[in-house]
């Protein structure tokens, strides 16, 4: 590392021209298009862009880590002063890890379950320095006290799922800067984990960068992180990049279109243009009633004592971090499972002790829309079948070769009202999009006219230009049909853009519950609070 | 940990006895006094006496669960019973005849994992593609060739033409060699199977993939990794193929003229000495319930999680199962039925 061949452009990674393609079917595709950047020392670079925008292709092209048909076609990657792209595969081995290092996407599955984690974060050591053991371990055991961890004796010797999915990425994160590199690829550091365990860990990931020196390439989705933790961002679509620049400039006058929609689209811009809908809801029927409900799993209380009502046509949303209860008792009021105590109603029926034969008749009032529509559908299902096997098992006093004739009208009419076109019923939902399946998941819901739609993050997988449609979609379709929505969520943007009132459920109680600007403007419980706080893009705010 | 030892022991001696009580069932079932119509066949070459001792040991004069409450008891001593052709005690013809088979299932089961290893190995690691996909195809291969074939290919081509091995049995190790690999090579077809397309699952995790980003090497990542998560899956199927080896050992040792358990029990079917066979099925069953259990003690060594899921205690996320391993689970893979949804966590 001489000076001389740093003082070009004083660059740490130098990207030109890169053209990186998969190899299908004996064809070379390209899937990232003459990609330019630089990043400089102690830079953060956000790369953003939806699924498919080829940004976690780039970040694998810089590591050398492409899948065995993947292929760096054109251009070139720079690192210091190494050319990467006709590196060895020794040359890499030695690179990785050591100079530049990854933060993986899914913490859940990035450590080897069966091995103590103090031993996979000695991995780097032990392979890039000449330490001995108990050297290792004791760098091991301070990489520990920067990531944050105060007993570092007991987590050296924990096995992952010991951890917590925070706890997990805090592990690897010490892995990442075991070897104190020049540069880190962060690919979706924070997918997957609890807005304010989200929090933590880009922290902790400015906080060692700012005290290294290290720069970083963060791969995301969320253009509310990109905007809170970058200096730069680069907007990619389609495997091209579109528009890159200083995080502040680009908030403030996005130049490309595909900016300025991605950015229309992040949910707390959202609220800036939502009206509000209901008012006056005391005035309208009851119909959840919830009081005491609690639900036990063994001896543990998933649902500790909650109380709630919700009124007809109103969205009222349950927000609350994994492990708070929220889905439990949204399985309660949809009779999927039965409550331990307290009472449940729904539509003027006490549901509390109903077993599902008996819940059945409600079925038709209480629909469910999931977060990954595709796992809820038979594999062996078109989007007709999809759609009508609600139909199917109401209706099925027709026999068989009438009932599609008869059923099509209706099943045409649900896809329409999802804003699907009617020959959506030819197709099956392998070939659609995740914003095409939700819509079909969606559908099916309507088929049969129901009065509450029960959302259970329906729209938590989807990208944010697809989400902001879903979500505009399900509005108009309240507004049409006098919907009564239960909105199940993590996302408190999310819920703050389509919700009346909402409840703040942690630890299986409900801490906080009111109106939706009472709660967001004038938050009363400290949990509420650090909610709030987590909540990434409060710069998109700032810049409008 | 003493739970699960615990539980583990109580069902091998239930698998123990339930084996007893089914041969002796069986046995019992059969059409007249199968012990009785064997003491008096005029071909049976017993004295009269010797005839009088069986009829008294085995008190055929009694009711079928008196009889059966005496052979159980005397099972539990040690005992399974007198044969009817020697009337020599089984446990002492069993005696006999185990060493010589230890010896080779024990030699068998090394030459398979050796073999099975190394095939898998060539499967997911050798280099070029040509040479992965012939590699793969040698379990195959393994599988679909009878033992009695590669026995007598391998005695025609190194015994007789070649003269590395004796013949028949010698007591010495190379003419042990002969057999074991013929017997390995049964089970080294599905061990191989197995473990390739475990490796294969588990070299596409993404912790791999993370490895890969520490700058590890392939042969580091087998080693630390990707070896250990391959073999629960393998681990199973040895307690299964061991099955295979005690049956493959009957054909084996006929093949290559061995005394041992095999002939034991070819012997005592031609000459319907039910005891024998009897003891036999017992002495298999012990075998493989000890192999078992040695297997099911041995997974929490290999994964952690399994105790954790034993005692009764989920794991945080649920991410991955507790319990035994059910493979790699992917994102997105719905809870199994009867636990409570992802959002509880149970401390």
């Amino acid at each position: 590392m001489t000076d001389e061949g740093r003082s070009g452009t004083g660059a740490v990674l130098s990207v030109r021209d890169l053209t990186v393609g998969y190899r299908v079917q004996h064809q070379l595709r390209a899937v990232v298009h003459d990609i330019s950047f630089e990043v400089q020392a102690g830079q953060v670079l956000a790369l953003v862009g939806e699924s498919g925008s080829g940004k976690t292709t780039t970040g694998h092209a810089i590591l050398g880590l492409l899948p065995a048909n993947g292929k760096v076609i054109g251009g070139r990657i720079r690192f210091r002063d190494q050319e990467l792209t006709d590196l060895s595969p020794k040359g890499w081995r030695d690179l990785r890890g050591r100079a530049v290092s990854l933060i993986p996407q899914d913490p859940a599955v990035s450590l080897d379950p069966v091995r103590r984690v103090g031993g996979q974060v000695e991995d780097v050591l032990r392979l890039h320095t000449g330490l001995n053991a108990a050297g290792r371990r004791q760098r091991v055991l301070e990489l520990f006290g920067q990531v944050g961890f105060t007993d570092v004796e007991r987590r050296y010797r924990q096995y992952p799922y010991e951890l917590s999915g925070g706890m997990r990425q805090r592990v690897l994160i010490a892995a990442a800067i075991a070897a104190s590199p020049d540069l880190i690829i962060a690919d979706e550091p924070t997918s997957g984990l609890d807005a304010t365990v989200q929090k933590q860990v880009l922290d902790l990931i400015d906080d060692l960068r700012a005290r290294s020196g290290t720069s970083v390439v963060l791969i995301t989705h969320d253009l509310g992180v990109a905007a809170d933790r970058s200096d730069l961002i680069g907007v990619m679509q389609a495997g091209r990049l579109v528009e890159v620049g200083p995080t502040r400039e680009l908030i403030a006058a996005p130049k490309h279109p595909y900016t300025q929609r991605l950015l229309e689209s992040v949910p707390s811009r959202l609220t800036l243009t939502r009206e509000q809908a209901v008012q006056a809801s005391a005035e309208r029927d009851t119909v959840i009633e919830v009081r005491g409900l609690r639900k036990l799993y063994g001896d543990v209380a998933a649902v500790n004592g909650v109380s709630f009502e919700v009124r007809q046509g109103e969205t009222f949303s349950i927000v609350g971090e994994s492990g708070s209860g929220k889905s439990t008792t949204a399985r309660i009021l949809t009779g999927l499972t039965q409550a331990t105590a307290g009472s449940a109603s729904l539509l003027g029926t006490d549901i509390t002790n109903l077993g599902r034969r008996a819940f059945r008749p409600l079925r038709r009032d209480v629909q469910i829309v999931y977060q990954n529509p595709y796992s809820s559908f038979d594999p062996r299902f078109g989007v007709f079948d999809v759609v009508e096997e609600p139909l199917r098992s109401f209706e099925s006093s027709q026999l068989p070769w009438k009932r599609r004739a008869a059923n099509e009208e209706r099943v045409v009419a649900a896809l329409e009202s999802a804003a699907l076109p009617a020959d959506f019923i030819k197709r099956h939902p392998r070939e659609l999009s995740g914003g095409q399946r939700q819509r079909v998941a969606i559908a099916r819901a309507l088929v049969l006219g129901p009065k509450v739609v029960v959302l259970d993050e329906p729209i938590s997988a989807l990208d944010v230009s697809v989400a902001a449609q879903i979500l505009a979609l399900l509005r108009q379709l309240q507004q049409e049909r006098g919907l009564t929505y239960v909105f199940i969520s993590h996302d408190l943007a999310v819920v703050r853009a389509i919700s009346d009132r909402v409840a703040v459920m942690q630890q299986g109680s409900i801490v906080e519950q009111g109106p939706i600007e009472d709660v967001f403007n004038a938050p009363r419980h400290e949990y509420t609070v650090g909610l709030l706080n987590a909540i990434a893009g409060r710069n998109l705010l700032v810049g409008t | 940990m003493r739970k699960y030892l615990a539980r583990r022991v109580v069902q091998a001696v239930l698998v123990l006895w339930a084996a007893y009580t089914l041969s002796f069932l069986l046995l019992s079932a059969l059409p007249g006094n199968a012990i009785e119509n064997r003491i008096h066949a005029p071909d049976s070459g017993l004295t009269p006496q010797d005839g009088q001792v069986l009829l008294h040991y085995y008190g055929l004069d009694k009711p079928v669960w008196e009889q059966y409450l005496h052979a159980l008891g005397r099972a539990l001593h040690g005992e399974l019973g007198l044969s009817l052709t020697s009337v020599q005690p089984v446990t002492s013809l069993i005696g006999y005849a185990l060493p010589s088979t230890l010896r080779l299932t024990g030699l068998a089961l090394v030459a398979g994992i050796v073999l099975a290893g190394t095939v898998a190995i060539l499967i997911n690691y050798a280099p070029g593609a040509w040479l992965r996909g012939l590699a793969a195809g040698i379990p195959a291969l393994f599988a679909s060739v009878p033992t009695f074939v590669v026995g007598i290919l391998v005695l025609q081509y190194l015994s007789f033409r070649a003269h590395l091995i004796p013949p028949v049995d010698d007591g010495s190790f190379r003419a042990l060699v002969a057999p074991a690999i013929t017997l390995g090579l049964v089970i080294a077809a599905p061990l191989a199977q197995v473990f390739s397309t475990s490796i294969r699952t588990t070299r596409k995790q993404p912790f791999v993939h993370v490895l890969h980003a520490k700058g590890a090497g392939e042969g580091y990542i087998f080693r630390k990794d990707v070896f250990r998560n391959s073999s629960l899956p393998v681990l199973t199927l040895l307690g299964l193929a061991f099955g295979e080896l005690i049956a493959g050992s009957v054909v084996t040792e006929a093949v290559y003229a061995r005394a041992g358990v095999g002939k034991l029990v070819v012997d005592a079917v031609t000459n319907q000495d039910l005891p024998v066979v009897q003891g036999v099925v017992v002495l298999s069953a012990v075998a493989y319930v000890v192999v078992n259990l040695v297997v099911d003690l041995a997974y929490p060594f290999i994964d952690p999680r399994i105790l954790v899921g034993r005692n009764g205690a989920a794991n945080s996320k649920g991410t991955w199962p507790a319990g035994r391993w059910r493979g790699p689970r992917r994102r997105g893979q719905a809870q199994p039925q009867g636990l409570p949804p992802e959002d509880v966590v149970v401390p």
